[in-house]
């Protein structure tokens, strides 16, 4: 099963204090989870700042400045899992160094979009 | 027979179109040619029957695949254990809404129609069946497994199903016919059986035995609550709470520290021993609150302890002990101020007791079973000088 991971900041959060033995580095979640195989493609998006809204009106083609929620949280970076089941892509996530202080959330690939 | 079902072909809705398809042909099948030998092994058969026919209908490769695994089970021994563990642990999957896993517990594990689940939870029937849609397409569109969970996720997804099954019975706790406690209850008695070692399983198991021992007196004829105090104990089942007593012995024995569900059933077991509510052990049940609120801190543990407190050591400390509590975490709760008021009114403080309830009433439904208790306790209230104006 494919899933989208989409890797969220949230400016509120409150930062995770003292990270606890046993939490992974960005580059060691990397190495865990391309060396199994587990991911596909992931990257790291520049801030909402940088962020273009698209649309289409009436034949018209709108472009506006910035992201398209209000909301305060932001997706900041993407990976695409390979996983059995949602349990292993739980796993995958809760290991990630954003997990802690931000939130990832998983989405189940519409199937058919790929082989 | 679903649970079997859904794991040879994982196709929730198959499996439950064939056993209902099995039942039809059964009802029709049965009145002439009389009850089979075994009613279970006919209807398990006539349902795998029918999977393998849409199946092969279908002509996939993954139908072929599922279809192997149906024959090969019609040749294996009983998976009846794990297909039903399997199944509690996928309807109580936590990635599912909390409503949805209730509804899906009760409609595939007890077995419960929509309607019936419908009825429980005073929503349409339409309602009920999208929720129970939306839950099952989750589990397939976001490959929830169906499995017992490894090792390392066993100990919190159970619970995650513990939570879930209480939730059904304190839904039924609160109606005097209280249905839903009776599935919880059979629910936590196959879990428990399903998994010996599991003794917060067995803790919740005698928790809810204590409970509805004392169903019969927790309401008047006229439908209203009647509070522990004035239950007449000699009502109280003493089959189910002698049960509930041997399966909280029986969850001792692992060793491990308490959870949460046994020192809850500890302090059940507390009163339901005590020979009148006078006699009831608070210097014991005090030290099990705060055990409890080692193992799972929360606002109303955190209430029921200054409850048994002002029991122990006299209700202006009861008093003192619920000021102590964080107000804020139990805002909006109307047990706070009914505790209040009901030490006030022990106190003889009558007009500060008026007010508590006042404030009680205002945090419940008008017209509830709580709302009619605590309008008959402002009403016993004698009436204090300065009052009559």
């Amino acid at each position: 099963m494919r899933y989208m991971m989409f890797v969220v900041a949230d400016p509120d959060a409150t930062a995770e204090a003292e990270p606890t033995p046993g939490d992974l580095t960005i580059e060691e979640w990397l190495a865990d989870v391309d060396g199994r195989g587990k991911r596909i493609i992931g990257e790291r998006l520049r801030p909402l700042s940088d962020a273009t809204t698209v649309r289409v009106s009436r034949g018209q083609v709108l472009v506006t400045d910035g992201p398209f929620t209000e909301s305060k949280d932001w997706i900041c970076g993407f990976d695409i899992l390979e996983c059995e089941d949602l349990d292993e892509a739980i796993a995958i996530a809760a290991r990630h160094p954003m997990a802690r202080g931000g939130k990832l959330e998983l989405r189940p690939f519409w199937p058919g979009d790929h082989a | 027979m679903v649970a079997s079902l859904i794991r040879l072909t994982g196709d929730w809705a198959l499996a439950e179109d064939c056993v209902q398809d099995a039942v039809e042909k059964a009802l029709r099948h049965w009145p002439e040619a009389g009850l089979p030998r075994s009613p279970a092994a006919w209807l398990t058969t006539a349902a795998r029957n029918r999977a393998l026919d849409v199946l092969r209908r279908r002509r996939t490769e993954r139908a072929k695949l599922t279809e192997r695994a149906l024959l090969d089970d019609a040749a294996r021994t009983d998976k009846n254990r794990d297909d039903r563990l399997s199944l509690i642990f996928t309807c109580c999957h936590p990635a599912l809404p909390l409503d949805g896993r209730v509804a899906l517990t009760l409609k595939t594990v007890a077995g419960l129609n929509t309607a019936q689940i419908a009825d429980a939870f005073l929503v349409s029937e339409s309602t009920m069946s999208q929720r129970l849609l939306r839950t099952k397409r989750k589990i397939s569109h976001a490959a929830i497994p169906y499995r017992v969970p490894p090792a390392d996720l066993l100990a919190e997804r159970t619970d995650g199903v513990l939570a879930v099954l209480y939730l059904v019975f304190n839904a039924g706790y609160g109606q005097p016919e209280g249905r839903l406690a009776d599935e919880a209850l059979r629910l936590v008695r196959l879990l428990a059986d399903l998994m010996p070692s599991s003794d917060e399983a067995r803790g919740l198991l005698a928790l809810i035995m204590f409970q509805q021992a004392r169903r019969a007196t927790r309401f008047d004829a006229a439908g209203d609550l009647v509070p522990m105090e004035e239950q007449d104990r000699a009502r109280w089942d003493p089959v189910l709470t002698a049960e509930a007593h041997h399966e909280l012995r029986r969850a001792t024995r692992s060793g491990r520290p308490p959870g949460p569900y046994w020192l809850q059933a500890r302090i059940a077991a507390c009163h339901a021993s005590a020979p009148s509510a006078r006699a009831t052990p608070w210097h014991a049940i005090v030290p099990l609150y705060d055990a409890l609120l080692t193992a799972q801190p929360s606002p109303v543990a955190a209430l029921n302890r200054a409850v048994a407190v002002g029991f122990r050591d006299g209700f202006a400390a009861g008093l003192d002990a619920l000021d102590a509590l964080d107000a804020d975490a139990l805002a909006g709760y109307h047990l706070l101020p009914a505790a209040r008021a009901d030490f006030l009114r022990r106190l003889g403080r009558t007009r500060e007791a008026r007010a508590a309830y006042e404030d009680a009433l205002r945090l419940v439904a008008e017209d509830g079973p709580e709302a009619r208790f605590l309008h008959r306790r402002l009403a016993a209230l004698p009436i204090s000088q300065g009052e009559c104006t």
